[in-house]
């Protein structure tokens, strides 16, 4: 297990810049996923770490040395690339031994550590083929293995699912705790995609445009996201997102949809008379018998039946579209008229012009901007 | 998809292969056929296929002398072989060997000037071989490298190394830096990334690039005819002492092409398959 630190990474290409001043610390054993749309510069600050990549400015530290004179031989770090970058010429034996050939490894330890990586990837079969030889599934896997021979302290997985098909996909997702948990190294696991990171990650780091937009748990991203797109980013269906104007009268701060008030918490009063975007995950919203106190009345547009979930989409009274999600097998109306209700402790509230979250949350750094 | 040939496609295609290898084999064909004859058979009127073979020619040439009409000539063309060989193996085992590691250095470092660098050594493929000749042979002869194989070797270089660094540094950047990256995480050094990730990958591209170059340099004429003397210089200048006063022995000289061309003609053969792969290689994006 290894600590790792980034203090102000920032890399340059012409005048473009990939990353910007990106500062985090991954504790020992804890697997942090950095999520982010592609451009976001999430390969090139794994491959700053993995010292392929040159810092501009900034800062790396492996347990707390400066890794800026340390070649890439020499920082001990595991890497699974997402082309997966097997060796054409070697067998997927000889890929796997690679990094347990350095120094004087006798030919049985590298056997023994070879085949046992191999096991426990299920490609103790394919290990006398070539690269070409090997369906995705296994390049995938004999990729992992190379990067998890040596028992590396730091483990840095550059977004390994992302060319293999969906049933591998699912599960490796499955798989992919357990053996990271098995190896007990520090991990940082590159996605694309939410729910990887949700599953995965102990914490994410939100990338964009190479500057770290939130940084936090998974829920602590799900239940406060730092931004509009943040918000957009994670879940599925979508958040349901309503452009309304904060207001106030003797009972608080409130805002109004379809009629019906919601009221904030005081922390959100930065919305008074000011264009806001509310946001409304679709598992937070039920549907309520006619009559009941605050039920917003909406018409059924589509349902979609999903294994686990029914999505509907509706329309309310001021046509707005709203999407809600419900556990498979509850009761609820599939067509015409219903009543919603809306848990109003699960409200979120961005600025629509910054784009950026109103009111306190679990995570200090989403504080800036909000002072406003 | 398969495609399936008429019988009239076929015997087309047959016919028209048979017309290309005529007229590409022919020239050598009738060389060979001149060196199996006497001057006096070849200059016959009109010309004939039919003929009494003869090896005198290589006889002569093997032997070293060369039996005119007129008088008996000493030629010493196994000695030219021999220059021939010597000059096309250290000149392409030279260039590979500061060519190879030029052309990755380009290939994967990106420094100022580099194009320039790399640009500049592809230029002295575009001048005239003479323009530089005749300054550097009085440099050669203040230098005392005018008739020297060191001397021959280092001009060779103006054929081979623009040729290696060029073809070569395009297999280099065929290969994905991401592979090497691999390499070095695992925790092997640069050189040992150079070795066993990128030389062996670049392997087909190396070997077509060496043989084109020795070639290349098998083929030279100018060089040698200006910078070296009798006992240095290689087959295509050798073959010059044919022309005697006596009248031009043209069936030494097609024995003599025979020879020369025996060498460079069965190593382009046998390595018709890695040529062919390699040359190919780094233009179909895997």
């Amino acid at each position: 297990m290894s600590t790792l630190e980034l203090r102000g990474a920032t890399k340059r290409y012409k005048k473009d810049t990939v990353v910007d001043n990106v500062s985090f610390q991954v504790a020992h054993g804890e697997t942090l996923v950095l999520f982010g749309p592609s451009g976001a510069g999430k390969t090139v600050l794994l491959r700053m770490v993995a010292g392929v990549v040159e810092l501009d400015e900034g800062a790396v530290f492996i347990d707390g040395h400066d890794m800026h004179d340390t070649e890439a031989e020499d920082r001990g770090v595991g890497m699974a690339f997402q082309n997966f970058a097997l060796f054409p010429h070697m067998s997927a034996f000889d890929n796997i031994a690679s990094p347990l050939t350095v120094g004087a490894n006798s030919k049985q330890v590298i056997k023994a550590g070879v085949e046992k990586v191999a096991s426990l990837l299920k490609i103790d079969h394919v290990l006398s083929h070539a690269p070409r030889e090997l369906s995705n599934g296994q390049k995938q896997r004999t990729a992992l293995a190379r990067a998890l021979a040596a028992s590396p302290p730091l483990l840095l997985l550059d977004d390994p699912l992302r060319n293999v098909d969906a049933k591998l996909r699912f599960e490796m997702r499955l798989e992919l705790p357990q053996l990271l948990e098995k190896q007990g190294a520090t991990v940082i696991y590159v996605t694309q995609d939410y729910k990887e990171a949700m599953a995965l990650g102990d914490r994410i780091a939100v990338l964009d445009e190479g500057r770290i937009q939130q940084i936090g748990t998974p829920e602590a991203i799900y239940l406060t996201p730092h931004t509009i797109d943040i918000a957009r980013l994670f879940g599925d269906p979508v958040i349901n997102l309503f452009d309304v104007v904060g207001q106030r009268d003797e009972q608080g701060t409130y805002v109004e949809l379809s009629g019906q008030r919601l009221a904030l918490n005081e922390d959100k009063a930065a919305c008074i008379d000011t264009d806001s975007v509310l946001g409304v995950r679709p598992e937070s919203i039920l549907f309520v018998p006619e009559g009941t106190v605050n039920a917003i009345p909406i018409s059924i547009e589509a349902e979609t039946p999903l294994n686990e979930k029914v999505v509907t989409l509706a329309l309310t009274e001021g046509s707005r579209e709203i999407l809600i999600s419900r556990p498979a097998g509850t009761d609820a109306p599939s067509s015409g008229q219903a009543y919603v209700s809306i848990d109003q402790s699960a409200l979120m509230l961005f600025n629509k012009n910054t784009g950026v979250a109103i009111g306190e949350s679990h995570d200090a750094k989403n504080s800036d901007g909000v002072a406003a | 998809m398969q495609h399936h040939q008429s019988k009239l496609e076929t015997v087309l295609r047959a016919l028209a292969l048979t017309l290309v290898v005529l007229f590409f084999m022919f020239p050598i064909f009738w060389i060979l056929l001149m060196s199996l004859q006497t001057n006096e058979t070849i200059l016959r009127v009109p010309p004939s296929v039919v003929f009494e073979p003869t090896l005198a020619n290589y006889k002569g040439i093997i032997t070293g002398r060369l039996e005119t009409s007129a008088a008996s000539l000493e030629i010493n063309f196994l000695g030219n072989l021999w220059n021939s060989i010597f000059l096309s193996v250290t000149s392409v085992t030279l260039a590979l060997v500061l060519g190879v590691p030029a052309a990755y250095a380009f290939a994967r470092l990106k420094f100022k000037g580099s194009e320039d660098i790399a640009f500049t050594l592809l230029s002295f493929r575009f001048a005239p071989p003479l323009l530089v000749l005749l300054p550097l042979t009085l440099y050669f002869q203040q230098m005392g490298l005018a008739d020297t194989y060191i001397g021959l070797i280092w001009v060779y270089q103006l054929i081979c190394l623009p040729l290696i660094l060029w073809i070569v540094r395009g297999y280099f950047e065929d290969i994905s830096p991401d592979i090497e990256n691999a390499y070095r995480i695992a925790g092997h050094s640069w050189f040992a990334t150079f070795r066993k990730i990128a030389l062996p990958l670049a392997g087909p591209g190396i070997a077509a690039a060496g043989l084109l170059a020795f070639i290349f340099a098998w083929n030279n004429f100018i060089f040698a005819l200006v910078l070296a003397s009798a006992d240095k210089q290689p087959v295509t200048v050798g073959a010059l002492a044919f022309i005697t006063a006596s009248g031009i022995q043209y069936g030494q000289i097609a024995a003599a092409v025979i020879m020369s061309i025996t060498p460079t003609l069965a190593l382009a053969l046998y390595a018709q398959k890695y040529l062919v792969e390699g040359l190919s290689l780094g233009a179909v994006k895997g």
